[in-house]
């Protein structure tokens, strides 16, 4: 499939641009996701950006496309995008976390654009599967995206769902998979080696696709691809590289929700800059 | 007719409320023989949803059905409906306030052939420390009908709690359910008696052996969550002690929830239910109810002991 180059490159732009907001709303001295964030922005940017059909003046049309991010640690760059969407002003991303605040440190069903509380690992994809299922009894055409983190793929009701869902042949559901190859702790691989994935899903009855998770047109052909396939749901593996962006922080666990010195959060802004 | 169990009540339920309602859907987690889902997936095949033996998974799907529009029933077993699937419970659906139902079936002792693993003795105080959970237990078949229908017909997160066995009706056929409402269904002036489910049959045979010596107040406390704090003051103000029974345990159940009621009231309380301690095989209802220390002997115990 062809796309424009400039349709590539501001799409990829955009990507930096969720990273630095970010950033910028993590600040200094306060922990916050950064790596898992800068690993799914370019996904972020490609859904919100260029795939999903949403208002954001009227986020519960029943016309728009769902997105779920399972990852809900990463919350802060949902919101980014949401923000740069139009759902709710890019000022209030400075307020997350703040106390009574309706930005929290998790995504929140009564944010402007959530659609369901996640975070609590594992659970992201049998809500998005409830949401395809109700979709499909009612011959609606709406598609269900969830965002999956690598190591997520640790709890079992991942694969609950993954055996629902290739049973139910819920085609408008799409996974799409983070895979940065570190978890909270270390590497996915020496935790409990989730290898090989694409395997895996291919067993529970899904398409799967394999993808650079940084490569726009790779994101677009298979977001694309994923829409055309009937009577199973579709996998999206993008492998992805976690801190992306900012130097001191790709490939490194140690920045998977820690703080910035002052020198350090300049030096991240500049990078993406 | 009236039915004389809960599960039977609960699916003919159900396929009359999926007839009037094209938003219920039923799901199951391959034991929708007992728990009656499979009333519906004969009568209404495209309203049931079968799921597997996946309860966590099943749990968040019916957030993400209520989600766009659907009125999600999910049933099992209440140590898996309620015990299995909590977390599910708590962020997937009640933080949100999704209109998610459940039904915990074959509750308390009620099964009391498969022995502890299957017998749910802390179901009611972990659905009722949730946020935004209501929290129901149906005397008998009669409420049971009517507490299924409430629960269609009001949004937000519900847990009901059913019996898997036969046994008499306590309540009257086709009574409105009265949420959050305590009901005095025999009255009395030296003890009160808060039951729930099938000790309230229970508790009312053991005022009538008492008739003769203590004057017992039994009220059906069919709605757990939310409770009506000051109807329960008012209702025990008047009387030397209470009791409360449930098949249950002790801790943080009805009894629980009755004594932070009455916290300011300063009267004895005497809690009949399983005393901090798991079930066990039986073979038959009665033994196991025996075993657990919840028959009618331990509840007019129970009285006597606060009526002085």
């Amino acid at each position: 499939m062809g796309y424009s180059k400039k349709l590539l490159e501001s799409l990829k732009s955009k990507g930096n641009l969720l990273r630095k907001d970010c950033i910028h709303c993590i600040g200094v001295g306060v922990a916050g996701h950064v790596g898992g964030s800068c690993s799914s922005a370019d996904l972020l940017a490609a859904l919100y950006f260029y795939k999903l059909k949403y208002d954001p003046k009227n986020p519960e049309w029943e016309g728009r496309d769902y997105f779920l991010l399972s990852k809900g640690h990463v919350a802060i760059l949902q919101y980014a995008a949401l923000a740069e969407a139009g759902f709710f002003p890019l000022s209030d991303l400075t307020h997350c976390k703040d106390v009574g605040f309706y930005l929290q440190g998790h995504p929140h069903l009564g944010i402007p654009g959530i659609e369901a509380d996640t975070g609590s690992l594992g659970q992201g994809l049998s809500l998005g599967l409830g949401i395809a299922l109700g979709l499909q009894m009612d011959d609606k055409s709406n598609r269900v995206y969830v965002l999956i983190g690598d190591g997520e793929q640790n709890e079992g009701q991942i694969w609950e769902a993954a055996m629902a869902a290739g049973a139910k042949k819920t085609d408008r559901l799409c996974a799409v998979i983070d895979c940065n190859r570190l978890q909270a702790q270390g590497l996915t691989a020496e935790r409990l080696n989730i290898s090989p994935i694409a395997d895996k899903w291919k067993a529970f009855g899904w398409n799967v696709l394999e993808i650079d998770g940084h490569n726009m047109e790779e994101i677009l052909t298979a977001l694309d691809r994923a829409e055309t396939f009937k009577g199973k749901p579709t996998a999206i593996i993008a492998h992805t590289t976690k801190g992306k962006g900012i130097s001191f922080a790709e490939n490194q666990v140690g920045y998977h929700n820690s703080p910035l010195t002052k020198e350090l959060y300049e030096q991240a802004l500049a990078e993406l800059s | 007719m009236a039915y004389t169990n809960q599960r039977k009540a609960y699916g003919e339920t159900l396929v009359a409320l999926c007839r009037e309602n094209k938003n219920i859907v039923v799901l199951d987690a391959d034991l929708g023989g007992s728990t009656m889902g499979k009333m519906v997936e004969q009568a209404m095949p495209e309203r049931h949803i079968e799921m597997g033996i996946a309860e966590a998974n099943m749990t968040s799907v019916a957030g993400g059905l209520a989600r766009v529009g659907k009125i999600p029933f999910t049933n099992s077993f209440a140590v898996f409906a309620a015990g299995r699937a909590y977390d599910q419970i708590r962020q997937s659906i009640a933080i949100g306030k999704l209109n998610v139902k459940i039904c915990g079936s074959s509750a308390g002792f009620s099964d009391f052939g498969d022995g502890a693993t299957h017998q749910s003795i802390d179901d009611i105080a972990y659905m009722r420390v949730i946020p935004n959970m209501i929290v129901l237990v149906p005397a008998d078949a009669n409420e049971t009908v009517s507490a299924v229908k409430y629960m269609a017909a009001h949004s937000g997160p519900m847990y009901i709690r059913l019996n898997r066995n036969d046994y008499e009706n306590v309540t009257e056929e086709d009574a409105p359910f009265q949420i959050g409402v305590p009901a005095v269904l025999r009255e009395g002036t030296d003890v009160v008696v808060f039951a729930c489910g099938i000790m309230v049959g229970k508790s009312l045979e053991a005022a009538k052996k008492l008739t003769d010596r203590v004057s017992v107040r039994v009220v059906n406390v069919s709605t757990i969550k939310p409770l009506n704090r000051q109807l329960i003051i008012d209702l025990a103000r008047d009387c030397k002690g209470v009791v409360t029974a449930e098949e249950h345990s002790v801790i943080g159940g009805l009894g629980g929830a009755v004594a932070e009621a009455l916290r300011r009231e300063c009267k004895p309380i005497e809690f009949v239910g399983a005393n901090d301690c798991f079930g066990s095989s039986a073979h038959s209802y009665d033994d196991i109810l025996e075993y657990m220390g919840l028959t009618e002997a331990h509840i007019e115990e129970a009285i006597l002991s606060v009526a002085k």
